[in-house]
């Protein structure tokens, strides 16, 4: 009976183990199998590194964890690509014509090329190559986050459905399409040269960003925050920063961005996971390490000419995390710099979030004035904070009926189960 | 340009005697060698032979265990090759890493067969 115990106890701990390192190693694995195999064979690292953790599971079971099991994994995932090589060096798919894949198909130099290959200190670049191959311009950017999750982030596809409230079925539809893209176009594994590198590493910030928004402020499920995302957006980023290839000041930028938001992370909730305002956030909650880090970020981007969105949107999130409370916020400041974002960003979520901060420092009639200026009012008709920043100006202005209105258009707009609670709240608040 | 058979014998017993780090430190030779081939473009393809085979010969196509030869004499493996002339070829069987172990590279051009 107890040694049945331990077994279950050992068994689960192996699950949750074999968990944790598929999320952390399996996307290390994918990048080196990758450069071994060529991106137009993607779908062979995947299923590497996918029966390596099967093997895992098995083999750990029967023998207990080894010390080191991530070494484990990168072993045995080595020797099976090792073998694969043998079974399929001559199959028309490989292209080991390479200089360095070539001496993968003599025995003479098969092994040793290997363990180079699977070198600890070139791991990180394989990382990052693949993430720039991820986030392909010819791929859309719903594509390229999907991918980037599955492939660098070792999100199962129903785990991805999940975080963007759709079926398995399309994540699935989207992962086929672009290994297809990569089968044909056989994209190269490379870190872009400098020409290229701008623009490129533009398109895997914005990525990231989506990402990392998803986590923060989760507009497909059930709960509004998901660390696993905020991490994985953070982890990636890090990634560009810390290689003196890719870490150009935008970068560093969307890190303090990035930081500056979830030092606020733990006041935005209540204990039962319901949205705390930032008016009345308690700010004491604030993580004041990762306001340094993030300030320390902002220090390291302000090199070089150009100001990119990161940088002003930083500077929006240094001026909530420094201020003591909602009023003494320098809402002048932060109005300049969304005045400044809104010209070089043309973005309308920018243009939404100046209103909110107008309706703030000038009442609502100014608000509705800059709504009235949108130029693409047809775009911003069905997002749920457009609807919802329209609740707030018509209840300011004591418009209780068209206030109602709005608050439920942007109800019936927000998949998020707590802002459609939070807006009811503020709908039963209009008639006390 | 021409192509060259270089072919392996001997050598093997010395390198299997020793620690599996002095054998990972021979390998890395054989990698770095191939390695410079091919960034040059000249490497077609190498393979090791296990020790033992089979003969068949003559009309009659007698299939016989074999070769049954010395260690030193069997050919214990290949490497194809592109070069401008027999010198050069030389000089690439040169720097091959089995001579370290007393092995013996033989050099050998592909002939064109003419009609």
């Amino acid at each position: 009976m107890n040694s049945k115990c331990n077994l279950q106890n050992s068994s689960n701990n192996i699950n949750t183990l074999t968990d944790h390192l598929f999320r952390h190693e399996s996307g290390k694995m994918v990048s080196v199998l990758t450069k071994i195999f060529g991106t137009e064979n993607l779908e062979t690292a995947e299923d590497v590194v996918q029966q390596t953790f099967i093997d895992s599971m098995q083999v750990w079971k029967l023998k207990g964890i080894p010390d080191n099991p991530s070494a484990w994994l990168f072993r045995v995932a080595k020797n099976k690509a090792i073998d694969h090589i043998r079974r399929h060096k001559h199959a028309v798919q490989y292209d080991f014509n390479d200089n360095e894949r070539a001496l993968l198909t003599s025995e003479y130099t098969l092994t040793t090329t290997m363990e180079h290959l699977w070198k600890e200190e070139a791991i990180q670049d394989d990382q990052l190559r693949m993430m720039f191959a991820c986030c392909h311009p010819d791929i859309s950017a719903e594509n390229q986050i999907t991918l980037v999750l599955k492939t660098l982030c070792g999100f199962s596809t129903s785990e991805i459905a999940k975080a963007f409230l759709t079926s398995e079925d399309t994540v699935s539809k989207r992962l086929y399409r672009t290994r297809e893209f990569f089968r044909l176009q056989k994209i190269k594994l490379e870190i872009p040269s400098d020409q290229d590198l701008i623009k490129r590493t533009g398109s895997v910030l914005n990525s990231i960003y989506l990402l990392f928004n998803e986590g923060y402020n989760s507009t497909n499920s059930e709960d509004l925050i998901r660390r696993d995302l905020i991490d994985e957006a953070i982890l990636l980023c890090k990634l560009l920063t810390e290689n003196k290839n890719t870490q150009l000041p935008e970068a560093f930028a969307l890190m303090a961005l990035m930081c500056f938001h979830s030092s606020r992370i733990a006041s935005r909730l209540t204990p039962e996971g319901e949205i705390i305002l930032l008016s009345r956030q308690d700010r004491s909650k604030w993580n004041h390490n990762l306001i340094a880090e993030a300030n320390e970020y902002m220090n390291k981007a302000a090199f070089g000419e150009k100001i990119s969105s990161y940088h002003i949107e930083a500077a929006i999130a240094f001026e909530h995390c420094i201020a003591d409370n909602f009023d003494t916020t320098n809402w002048e400041r932060i109005l300049e710099l969304y005045d400044w974002l809104c010209k070089s960003s043309h973005s309308e979520i920018a243009e939404i979030n100046r209103a909110v901060v107008i309706l703030k420092l000038q009442g609502a009639s100014a608000a509705m004035t800059a709504l009235h200026n949108l130029k693409d009012k047809n775009k911003v008709e069905d997002y749920y904070l457009y609807q919802s920043l329209l609740g707030e100006i018509y209840c300011e202005k004591n418009n209780k009926a068209k206030a109602k209105t709005h608050f439920e258009k942007a109800m019936r707009l927000t998949k998020s189960i707590k802002e459609k609670k939070l807006l009811s709240e503020k709908i039963k608040t209009l008639f006390y | 340009m021409a192509e060259y058979l270089l072919l392996f014998r001997g050598g093997d017993a010395e390198t299997a005697r020793q620690s599996p780090e002095k054998w990972q430190a021979h390998m890395q030779k054989w990698t770095q060698w191939m390695g410079d081939l091919k960034a040059q473009g000249k490497l077609i393809g190498a393979q090791p032979l296990v020790t033992t085979g089979k003969v068949i010969s003559g009309t009659k196509k007698v299939v016989t265990d074999g070769p049954y030869m010395e260690g030193k004499e069997m050919v214990g493996g290949y490497l194809a090759c592109k070069a401008d002339s027999y010198e050069e070829a030389v000089a690439i069987a040169n720097n091959c890493p089995i001579l370290e172990h007393d092995g013996i590279v033989e050099v050998r051009e592909i002939n064109e067969l003419k009609m």
